[in-house]
């Protein structure tokens, strides 16, 4: 990749083209290799702009989370009830799935079930075709993010020149510039004030103030007209609920109601994932969602939507279609990566995350950031696209406290790089390097004698009590750190000399 | 009271002078001191990069050294080395019948430094003496693994002469992680940059914390970014120890 980069050269100077920071990131999505963790922190962690946005939404959702979860005394039960509710639900998923479908069904709506990404893009795209679309409304949704379901849709069904509107104003905002979102509850965290002023006046044709009022005003106006215009309205489903096959929707900003109550047709695109029980279990979820998402006792938001509207109702869509996509969530089933599949996607885990923090979402190169993002990209793309990220972690620990369904995060993070070792997917060096240190670990006398080696060779590369800059792989430690020396003498030592 | 020293590799090897405050430390409350000298590693660092096979002989050859000792606890004076024997033995051991057994066995056994001074000796204030404005730094697996997070802030704040101060976002983790230090050394180093702002914006003079692995790399930092700041292990301070040993 990077030979081809540095043999493309610019047209106008004839200088090698430098790689273009601006290109357009959904572009790449899901497919585009992870492996370039590294380069992409790289360029994070310099980046003090980004720094300072990530600082300021995580500081702010992590203190309104520890005060509302700190408020309320059942947190750790619900907690736990949440946790117990998942399991029970994932063991029974194909008998909880189809009893949603047919509650779904007995109410007149209809269910698709979507292998992967291509059956929800073929079911829309078909949808779309059948009904003279023109105009797609969309809330907020990481399951059509997940499958890139607007890039597809566009290009796929390119001769229905389909406008696609994104109303969640982050993630409006975010398509506007050809990003993917750098976090599962603020797509635009990345971006400053400025920016958003200059995307908006981008598309508005004219100047507008850095105000934040007046960029809602210009948004809440153009977004209106797409509201107003549109054929069928897309959502995802933050839970269905088995026992009565309603979908809840959580939002701040209403644009939810609006997608699913305008236009004729509402499509749900819903992992399979995302089913509960029964309507008493949202009680458990709504609350923990909600909370540990944006710090909110509740949403301004809360929609339940069950099947299409029924005579008597006054709003509601005409159709109903129910999507659940697997793509690549069954196989976890019954596995010791199971637990992933728990994830409510409340983005509590990112926020409290050092790397994360340091990094933003983008680093991670996947629809999913942060250390939910670094097991389930893995998981359901396999570890050829994402081998790094399950690296990306210091397996601190501060997800799995974090999360409110009680996912040990970190520790299948360390299952899955047992995976990639157990897969050869490690590498030759680490191979070797873990031999060598389990052989000589397990041989005290080898121990010792290693010891006094590094001991000696070591002195010409003392200075001022540390260990001078080492080049080869000990420089990724010396380019930013100092290195302690090994003591004179051992603990061993000290201790068989009399302590 | 017997204990034996669980005393980590790089204890051993580079901060001799922990192992021996933790020698001096227990002698004065009595306790009787061992140190099984066929241990080495533990298996921390293969295990947390993946590698489950190497680090279960290192767990193996542990349990065995262990158990041909006796004792009534096994002390370590690192949160995260104690985590790896109490809490991820068991879990590599999973699948292993007779070594999760054993294994469990010895999670019941193996404490933490401050853990064991508090809550198995009743100990709260040991007599130290240290003049100076200082931050604890708990180590993560010590604050969320075993949860031993008052313990050692209960013992450093009977310190006559210290000043024990909050600091921002103090449970943020260091940065360290094993080998996660030198495969994403620009993250790791962010975040102990993190970490250093807070400790000046504190105005401590001072950093303890109880895993010399934790103060390693933010000393390794410290340093590089010309601070002076002192940073001792937990038990150099309860000792009243604060030089260099071996």
């Amino acid at each position: 990749m990077a030979t081809t980069e540095r043999l493309v050269e610019d047209v106008e100077t004839g200088k090698p083209a430098r790689k273009r920071e601006t290109k357009d990131r959904r572009q790449e999505g899901l497919s585009s290799g992870v492996e370039g963790f590294n380069d992409r922190a790289r360029r994070a962690v310099a980046d003090q702009q980004l720094h300072d946005s990530i600082e300021l939404f995580t500081h702010k959702s992590v203190t309104g989370r520890n005060a509302v979860l700190g408020a309320l005394p059942e947190a750790p039960e619900l907690r736990e009830r949440a946790y117990r509710t998942k399991q029970e639900t994932m063991a029974n998923l194909d008998r909880y799935l189809e009893q949603m479908a047919d509650a779904v069904e007995a109410r007149g709506g209809n269910v698709f079930f979507a292998e992967d990404g291509e059956d929800v893009v073929r079911y829309v795209g078909d949808l779309a075709r059948r009904k003279g679309a023109k105009v797609i409304t969309k809330s907020k949704s990481m399951a059509t993010e997940e499958i890139e379901l607007n890039r597809r849709l566009e290009e796929d069904y390119g001769d229905l020149q389909l406008e696609i509107v994104e109303t969640d104003l982050g993630e409006w905002i975010a398509q506007l510039a050809g990003d993917m979102p750098s976090h599962i509850v603020g797509p635009i965290l990345h971006m400053n004030k400025e920016r958003i002023t200059e995307i908006l006046s981008g598309v508005s044709n004219e100047e507008l103030p850095p105000d934040v009022e007046a960029l809602g005003t210009f948004a809440r106006r153009r977004l209106r007209e797409k509201f107003l215009a549109a054929d069928i309205g897309v959502t995802g489903a933050n839970f269905g609920v088995a026992e009565t096959g309603t979908i809840c929707t959580v939002t701040n900003e209403g644009n939810a109601r609006l997608v699913t109550s305008i236009p004729p047709v509402h499509v749900v695109v819903m992992g399979i994932e995302k089913v509960i029980p029964k309507f008493e279990d949202l009680s458990t979820f709504v609350q923990l969602l909600a909370r540990s998402g944006t710090g909110q006792k509740i949403t301004v938001y809360t929609n339940f939507i069950t099947g299409p509207r029924a005579e008597g109702e006054l709003d509601g869509a005409e159709e109903f279609h129910l999507v659940l996509m697997d793509n690549g969530r069954s196989r976890l089933l019954g596995t010791e990566f199971e637990e992933a599949l728990y994830c409510i996607r409340c983005g509590a885990c990112l926020n409290v995350c050092p790397v994360y923090r340091q990094t933003g979402g983008h680093a991670y190169g996947s629809t999913y950031s942060g250390p939910i993002g670094a097991v389930i990209t893995p998981l359901l793309k396999g570890h050829g696209e994402a081998k790094d990220l399950p690296h990306a972690s210091s397996l601190c620990g501060a997800c799995w406290e974090a999360c409110p369904v009680g996912i040990p995060l970190h520790d299948l993070l360390l299952k899955l790089r047992n995976q990639q070792v157990e897969e050869g997917l490690a590498g030759k060096a680490q191979e070797i390097a873990f031999k060598g240190f389990e052989s000589t670990m397990k041989r005290p006398v080898l121990y010792k004698i290693s010891s006094r080696a590094g001991r000696l060779t070591q002195k010409p590369l003392l200075r001022d009590g540390s260990v001078r800059p080492l080049p080869g792989p000990m420089s990724a430690w010396t380019d930013s750190r100092e290195l302690p020396p090994l003591a004179e003498k051992s603990f061993r030592e000290l201790w068989k000399e009399g302590i | 009271m017997r204990a034996a020293l669980f005393i980590p590799c790089y204890v051993d090897q580079i901060n001799p002078e922990v192992g021996v405050s933790v020698v001096r430390v227990l002698r004065r409350l009595g306790v009787e001191v061992i140190y099984p000298e066929g241990q080495t590693c533990c298996g921390q660092p293969a295990f947390n990069s993946g590698f489950f096979d190497e680090a279960r002989e290192l767990g193996r050859r542990f349990l065995d050294v262990f158990e041909g000792e006796r004792f009534d606890y096994i002390v370590c004076p690192s949160g995260s080395c104690t985590t790896m024997v109490s809490h991820y033995y068991p879990f590599i051991f999973k699948d292993l019948p007779e070594e999760r057994e054993r294994s469990e066995v010895l999670a019941g056994r193996v404490r933490e430094f401050s853990d064991f001074l508090a809550n198995v000796m009743g100990v709260e204030d040991l007599g130290a003496r240290l003049e100076g404005k200082a931050v604890f730094h708990c180590g993560c697996h010590q604050r969320r693994e075993l949860g031993v997070l008052e313990e050692p802030q209960e013992l450093l704040s009977n310190v006559e002469g210290l000043d024990l101060l909050d600091w921002e976002n103090e449970e943020l983790c260091c940065g360290f992680g094993g080998t996660f230090a030198v495969k994403m050394p620009d993250v790791s180093t962010a975040m102990a940059d993190e970490k250093i702002r807070a400790l000046e914006k504190s105005g401590a003079d001072t950093l303890i914390s109880g895993d010399s692995s934790c103060l390693m790399h933010l000393e390794g930092r410290l340093r590089r970014t010309g601070h002076d700041t002192r940073v001792l292990h937990l038990a150099q301070v309860l000792d009243g120890n604060y030089g260099k040993a071996g």
